[in-house]
């Protein structure tokens, strides 16, 4: 399984997880949200964007709770909140943009 | 809910790499982060070189997943018993060990430290308290 990036194939597992995190592009990203019938905006590519620093930080895609509290802390309520987060990503904040930020499925997802 | 709310202790004595326990522990706490239980891990034998600071996994190929422990504040994971005895014997002191620490809410988010130093008998004490232990 892969997603085509510009010709290139890129392997994800069967939940659309990429398989190598180095094969990440913005491309690619977008080819992800697209799978998810995400239209990437600059909203989306912020909490995109905090995924993958703190998963530089911590090595760790976080829960959706602990995700949320991280935001709201680094970019306030307006943002770190349930209600517009899941507006984002309707299938879950931390599944759908760990997979679009080309991470792994969020540890402590249950 | 206060009465369903129990003590769980993860006990980590493997060092962090060569075998699987050290991450296996790790991904445990985190999972079971999320039943909001009174949590605790301490740190004994070579389970104390987990916490060891500038870790660099290159040369093995596996992924260096130290930076995690920094991240356990986040999911209220705020309590790290370190063996006092276990370090000495290893040639180390609290200051090769990374900085770890926890936002406390009810202090006004105060930033405080996750690894608390005990001796050996303090962690036996702090062992009987538990209602689960889970040692890896």
């Amino acid at each position: 399984m892969s997603y085509d990036v510009n010709g290139t194939a890129v392997e994800h597992d069967e939940e659309g997880y990429i398989t190598n995190l180095g094969d990440w592009t913005e491309d690619l990203a977008g080819i992800i949200a697209s799978a998810e019938e995400i239209t990437m905006n600059e909203e989306h590519w912020e909490v995109v964007n905090f995924l993958r620093s703190y998963y530089e930080e911590y090595q760790i895609a976080p829960a959706v709770r602990v995700l949320i509290k991280a935001i709201k802390k680094s970019m306030g309520p307006e943002i770190g909140n349930n209600k517009y987060m899941y507006e984002l990503f309707p299938y879950g904040p931390a599944k759908q943009a760990c997979k679009i930020a080309g991470l792994p499925k969020p540890t402590g997802c249950i | 809910m206060e009465d369903n709310i129990k003590k769980f202790l993860y006990v980590n004595r493997k060092a962090p790499y060569g075998t699987i326990y050290a991450l296996e522990a790790l991904e445990v706490v985190l999972i079971g982060a999320a039943f909001d239980q009174d949590v605790s891990l301490a740190f004994l034998d070579d389970g104390v070189f987990q916490l060891v600071k500038g870790q660099n996994t290159d040369g093995i190929g596996v992924k260096n997943f130290s930076p995690t422990f920094r991240a356990l504040g986040d999911y209220e994971v705020t309590k790290f018993y370190v063996e006092k005895e276990s370090l000495e014997e290893r040639g180390l002191t609290a200051d090769d060990l990374q900085e770890i620490m926890y936002e406390d809410e009810d202090d006004d988010y105060a930033e405080k430290p996750s690894i608390r130093l005990v001796n050996r008998a303090e962690m036996a004490d702090m062992m009987a308290e538990q209602d689960v232990v889970l040692s890896f």
